[in-house]
C-alpha cells in the first residue's frame, strides 16, 4: 500500500474509487508505478536526441511514493505511516483481536457503503463512540422501542492503554418496569408508542456471547458495529479541522439465506446517515462544533462515571473511555500534562 | 414511449403532490400518496453501479412509512430545515395492468432556519404508479441519489 500521490508533481495517481490493475500511471506526465508502489519508468528519462531528460544520477527507487505498513488481522486491514507502531496484535490487544475474530468468524459478503459528511472535527466523532452515556438519551429510538437502554446488562471495555473501547449490551436483559423507572420523562411514550411494523427490530442471536449491541472502536479512526443484525465497519476520515466523513461498509455472511439478507437490509434503517438510531450523531457533533468554536479556552466536564482511574465498567452510565482517548492522544502528540492518568 | 396526455398529466400531478407534501412538511399527506403494499427505498448511485443492495432507507409497506414519519415527529433529533424539491419531466418506460413505470430527475435543496440554502441531494426517481379513473397510487418509489455523500444527516424523505 502506498500513498496516492505522484512523486513528480504531487498529482493523484489513481482517480477511480476501486478496481484492479498491476500498474498505475499518473495522467499528468505518465510516470509509472508498480502495484507495490515502486516508480518503474517515466517518459523522456534519457531526453530526446541527446537533449533534456533527467539527471544522470536520478534514482527511481529513491523517489517512490510513501509506503504504508499494512497488517491483516483476521481479514481486517490496518495501515500506518509510523515505523515505530507496535505489531497489530499488540496494538489492538486481546480485546481488539478477539472482537475482530468474532465479527469475521465466517466469510463475509459486502452489502454496500454509505457516506456522511459531518461539519465537525473528527475527534468529536471519536469521543461520541466512547460516550455510552449519550446512547440511550440522544438516540431516543433506542429507548422508546426497547432496542437498547442503559437498564440492559452491558458496559464498556477498553484495552490496557485505554485507547480502544467497546460499548456493548445484551439483548432483552432488562424489564419494561426497570426502563420506565430510569427514563421517567419518556416513560409515557414507552407504553404509547409501538411500531406498526416491528420487523426491523427483530433480533436473531448469531454470536455465542449473546450481545445485540457491540461497537469495538479502535484508536484513532476505525470501528466495527453491530446493532441487532446489522453488521458493519466505519472509518472516520478527517477532511480538514472542521469536517469529517463517516464511511460505513455493511456486510452479511456468505452463508446467509435470502431471508437473512433481507432482514439485514431492513435493519440497515437503524444505522447510517438516515439511521433511526444514528442520525442524531451528525446533529450533535455539528452543534458541538458550532458552539465550542466560539469559546476555544472553555473546558468540557467529563466526569460521568467518576474521576481518577480509567477502567472497564459493567454499566454504561459513563463517559470514562473519552478520558482514555484523550490520554492516549495527548501522549502521542507530546502534550501529556504532568501526573496524567493513563 | 408514447403516453396519452391525460396519463402524463395525472402522474405529473401525482409527483408534484409528492414533492410539495414533503416541502410543506405534510409528511402524513405524503404517506397517503402510497398504496398499502408500496415499496420506498433510498439508495445511492455508488452502490447501484456496483450491483450492491445497500439502502439508506427502506420501507417495504405503508405501515413502515408511517413508523418512519412518527419516529421523525416524536422520537428522532435532526437538523431543523426546510426542504425544496425541483423535479424534471417524467420519462415513461412501461405499463402493465394499469401500473405505469417512469423515471424523473430531482434536485433537493435544504434551507436552514436562518435562510442559508445548500444543495442537499440530486438524483432520480424510478417510480411505479397505479392509475385508475382519477385515482393514482404509488406502488414503488426507488430514489437513486447521485449524492452519496450525505451532508450532515438524512431525516426527511427524498
Amino acid at each position: 500500500m502506498f500513498s496516492n500521490r505522484c512523486s513528480h508533481r504531487g498529482a493523484m495517481i489513481a482517480r477511480t474509487l476501486r478496481g484492479n490493475t498491476d500498474r498505475h500511471v499518473c495522467l499528468y506526465h505518465r510516470w509509472c508505478y508498480s502495484s507495490a508502489g515502486e516508480l518503474t519508468g517515466l517518459p523522456f528519462r534519457k531526453g530526446l536526441k541527446g537533449e533534456g531528460g533527467m539527471p544522470e544520477d536520478f534514482d527511481m527507487q529513491a523517489v517512490s511514493p510513501q509506503r504504508l505498513r499494512v497488517a491483516n488481522c483476521h481479514g481486517m486491514l490496518f495501515g500506518t505511516f509510523s515505523a515505530r507502531a507496535e505489531p497489530i496484535e499488540a496494538y489492538l490487544g486481546e480485546f481488539g483481536t478477539g472482537m475482530i475474530r468474532r465479527f469475521f468468524s465466517r466469510p463475509i459478503r459486502i452489502l454496500g457503503y454509505s457516506r456522511q459528511r459531518i461539519a465537525g472535527n473528527w475527534k468529536l466523532y471519536a469521543e461520541n463512540l466512547r460516550d455510552t452515556y449519550h446512547a440511550s438519551l440522544l438516540h431516543e429510538f433506542f429507548v422508546t422501542y426497547g432496542v437498547d437502554r442503559a437498564t440492559q446488562k452491558g458496559g464498556v471495555k477498553m484495552d490496557a492503554r485505554h485507547r480502544h473501547n467497546m460499548n456493548h449490551a445484551y439483548a432483552a436483559s432488562d424489564s419494561q418496569e426497570d426502563a420506565k423507572a430510569a427514563y421517567a420523562e419518556t416513560a409515557a411514550r414507552l407504553d404509547r408508542m409501538r411500531l406498526r411494523d416491528p420487523k426491523l427490530l427483530k433480533f436473531h442471536n448469531e454470536f455465542p456471547d449473546g450481545m445485540n449491541l457491540a461497537a469495538p472502536t479502535f484508536f484513532p479512526n476505525a470501528l466495527l458495529i453491530q446493532i441487532n443484525n446489522t453488521l458493519g465497519t466505519r472509518q472516520i476520515r478527517p477532511k480538514g479541522p472542521g469536517e469529517h466523513e463517516v464511511f460505513q461498509t455493511l456486510f452479511a455472511y456468505v452463508d446467509d439465506d435470502e431471508a437473512m439478507i433481507r432482514h439485514r437490509l431492513l435493519s440497515a434503517n437503524l444505522v447510517g446517515p438516515a439511521g433511526l438510531v444514528s442520525m442524531e450523531d451528525g446533529e450533535a457533533i455539528e452543534v458541538v462544533q458550532k458552539a465550542t468554536r466560539s469559546a476555544p479556552d472553555a473546558c468540557a466536564v467529563v466526569e460521568m462515571g467518576g474521576r481518577g482511574e480509567v477502567r472497564d465498567l459493567a454499566h454504561r452510565v459513563t463517559e470514562t473511555p473519552i478520558r482514555g482517548f484523550w490520554s492516549y492522544w495527548a501522549e502521542l502528540m507530546g502534550v501529556e500534562p504532568e501526573g496524567a492518568i493513563r | 414511449m408514447k403516453v396519452a396526455p391525460e396519463t402524463r398529466e395525472a402522474l405529473t400531478a401525482l409527483m408534484a403532490d409528492y414533492a410539495m407534501a414533503i416541502d410543506e412538511d405534510r409528511l402524513e399527506d405524503w404517506i397517503e400518496l402510497f398504496a398499502a403494499d408500496c415499496d420506498y427505498r433510498i439508495v445511492t448511485r455508488e452502490n447501484v453501479e456496483q450491483g450492491l443492495p445497500n439502502v439508506l432507507m427502506w420501507c417495504d409497506n405503508r405501515d413502515m412509512l408511517r413508523d418512519r414519519v412518527e419516529s421523525y415527529r416524536h422520537v428522532n433529533e435532526y437538523n431543523p430545515h426546510y426542504d425544496r424539491h425541483v423535479l424534471g419531466p417524467l420519462r415513461f418506460t412501461g405499463e402493465s395492468d394499469g401500473v405505469w413505470s417512469f423515471e424523473l430527475s430531482y434536485g433537493l435543496f435544504q434551507t436552514s432556519l436562518e435562510g442559508e440554502s445548500r444543495l442537499f441531494s440530486v438524483g432520480r426517481y424510478r417510480v411505479e404508479a397505479a392509475l385508475s379513473n382519477d385515482a393514482a397510487a404509488l406502488k414503488r418509489v426507488l430514489v437513486i441519489a447521485d449524492t452519496g455523500l450525505v451532508p450532515s444527516l438524512l431525516a426527511t424523505p427524498i
